[in-house]
């Protein structure tokens, strides 16, 4: 390391309140704004869970659909049209809805049901116990087993239970890769019994679920399914229009951002004055280093590297923090919906940087003001 | 006393413009030759440290000009000035401005470490400097720790470890009682000070005046006479 960074280094380090506080400053703010980031992406992530989960290519749906719990059944020409159209390889119904599981103990326990379609089963879920066949059985329904299994009161194949005063019969386990937001467990079943079982409107069909023969016939499946008046959306496209609901039509995006913004202004706020403060300190030493010979760009790449090296240290802190606090969370609550991506490091990290910067700018600013004179003159 | 090692000719600084302005040095003369311990003595406001500043090449004057060796002070660029304050001139402050997070021994390493000498060589250099104003054993210790006199020594060390040709001494009895700051000047004097560099040592201090070579006096601004000590001619 070159000397004048080492220098630097031990004047920070050397000050032990000063660099604990820059380092709590930085920590705390990286820590909270990752958090804020990690639970809203893994809220989002857990609102697209069915999309994930049973992942069709091309979903179909009424215009006015904007997450997948709020479906719009459609007519039966829909499903048809999808099928007619050149460059489809194929297309099946998908119903997604509620209903009421009367428990033992005669309370009731709301689910999410999904109807696969018959023929294909297209998007059933993994199953860790029973066989994929029973589900044609009279009344059988496999059970999703995640965090909410026990809602259900943990049951096995072969429990029989009671849905909208239809009896169920559970015939497999199943495991999927993402839970849904709403914490209620997930009961799959085949299309007719679902909407057999659930009342429903005269439409029953909630998606149709196309796959494409190839990539490029995607626009013109869209195109089409647009002149009956409907949304071919593809799973990225269902993914956006789901997260841009719960970003910028429920509040939650807002009191996220607000949250995050609030977490950066804290921690400039400990960092720049305490920064400030440690240059205040010291300001007569940099004016005497000046008059000793260093050279005005010297002394601003030590200022830079205490502010920048304090901050990657802070954001190491903040992110170690908040990755062990998820994790901790997790052991605990193995649906807690908080995800870290890259994106969102890069984002803590980009903040942090602007941190370092404009308290660096205000420390460099003073040192270069202080004239050697200055230090002649008391 | 060996050749001229800096010239001073018709300087003049002045603070403020129009109704405001204040002269702060005018019309000053003077050359300080390898081996001279100079003193510039007056009271204060006389314009004292404001000559010391120009001629160490740290306040721009408004007039006249200083020569280093031969070398024009104020032609030179930001960081030709810089390089010759690190290289040539060494600076001893009235309140020493150490680093009171760094040791002693860092301390004195900052001048070689500005010319990025190599840390371990930078401190075991420095370490030898330590050794001669007698503060070895102090070398880990952090500043505040030491007495206003050991302080004085480890800027004193500090000054001379780039092994400067002139030494600039602010105020450097200031803060010290009269028989420290008596020992400290006699130390620069006989350890100090040889044929290749000289001393300027600003002060009103006139216990110390007894080491001088020469004596600027100062009043207003102006030189106003020069006394050289005949005892220490050579």
């Amino acid at each position: 390391m070159k000397g004048i960074f080492r220098i630097a280094l031990k004047l920070l380090m050397n000050d032990k309140s000063k660099f604990t506080a820059l380092l709590v400053g930085i920590t705390f703010a990286v820590f909270l704004m990752v958090m804020m980031m990690s639970m809203f992406t893994g809220i989002l992530a857990k609102s697209c869970a069915p999309v994930y989960n049973i992942g069709a290519r091309i979903w179909v749906m009424d215009p006015a659909v904007n997450n997948t719990i709020s479906s719009i059944p459609m007519p039966d020409y829909v499903l048809s049209t999808a099928r007619s159209i050149e460059g489809v390889k194929y297309a099946v119904p998908l119903y997604y809805g509620g209903a009421q599981v009367k428990l033992k103990d005669g309370t009731y326990q709301s689910v999410t049901v999904i109807g696969l379609d018959d023929s294909t089963l297209f998007g059933r879920p993994e199953l860790v116990e029973g066989r994929i066949e029973d589900i044609f059985a009279e009344n059988a329904f496999l059970v999703v087993k995640d965090a909410e299994y026990a809602k259900l009161e943990s049951p096995k194949v072969g429990t029989e239970f009671e849905i909208n005063d239809n009896r169920g019969t559970i015939v497999g386990l199943a495991r999927v890769a993402s839970s849904g937001l709403f914490g209620v467990p997930t009961l799959y079943t085949t299309f007719n019994r679902a909407i057999t079982y659930i009342p429903s409107s005269r439409f029953t069909t909630s998606y149709v679920l196309i796959e494409p023969k190839r990539e490029s016939d995607i626009p013109r499946i869209q195109r089409e399914i647009a002149k009956i008046g409907y949304d071919a959306l593809t799973s990225e496209q269902f993914v956006r229009k789901i997260s841009d609901f719960y970003t910028f039509k429920t509040g939650m995006g807002m009191n996220i951002m607000l949250m995050t913004a609030i977490s950066f202004i804290v921690g400039l706020s400990i960092s720049g004055q305490t920064f400030y403060t440690f240059i205040l300190e010291n300001i007569d030493k940099f004016g005497a280093m000046k008059a000793i010979g260093a050279k005005g760009r010297e002394l601003v790449s030590m200022i830079l590297f205490q502010s920048f090296f304090t901050s990657l240290v802070g954001y190491g802190l903040g992110v170690g923090a908040a990755s062990t606090f998820m994790t901790l969370a997790k052991l605990r609550l193995p649906e807690y919906a908080a995800q870290t991506t890259f994106a969102i490091l890069g984002f803590a990290l980009l903040m942090v940087v602007v941190i370092a910067g404009i308290s660096s700018y205000i420390g460099v600013r003073k040192v270069l003001q202080i004239q050697p004179f200055d230090i002649f003159r008391g | 006393m060996g050749e001229s090692l800096i010239r001073a000719d018709n300087l003049a600084k002045w603070f403020g413009e129009g109704a405001s302005r204040t002269m702060a040095v005018r019309d000053a003369c003077f050359e300080v030759r390898h081996g001279e311990m100079l003193y510039i003595v007056g009271p204060s406001g006389s314009g004292k440290t404001t000559l010391l500043s120009m001629v160490s090449g740290i306040l721009k004057p408004n007039g006249g000009n200083v020569t280093v060796e031969g070398r024009d002070l104020w032609s030179m660029g930001d960081d030709e000035l810089a390089d010759l304050r690190l290289n040539k001139i060494g600076f001893v402050f009235q309140d020493y401005h150490l680093f009171p997070r760094l040791t002693t021994l860092e301390n004195v390493a900052i001048p070689l470490i500005l010319k990025k000498v190599e840390w371990d060589e930078a401190l075991r250099r420095s370490m030898e400097y330590l050794e001669i104003v007698g503060l070895k054993d102090r070398a880990n210790l952090q500043p505040v720790k030491l007495s206003g006199g050991e302080q004085q020594r480890v800027a004193i060390a500090r000054a001379i470890v780039g092994q400067p040709d002139i030494l600039i001494f602010d105020e450097p009895t200031a803060s010290l009682d009269g028989d420290t700051g008596r020992k400290i000047v006699e130390f620069v004097k006989k350890r100090i000070l040889d044929e290749n560099r000289c001393i300027i040592i600003v002060t009103h201090d006139s216990r110390i005046y007894e080491y001088a070579d020469t004596i600027l006096k100062m009043e207003d601004g102006k030189i106003t006479g020069v006394e050289k000590n005949h005892l220490h001619e050579k």
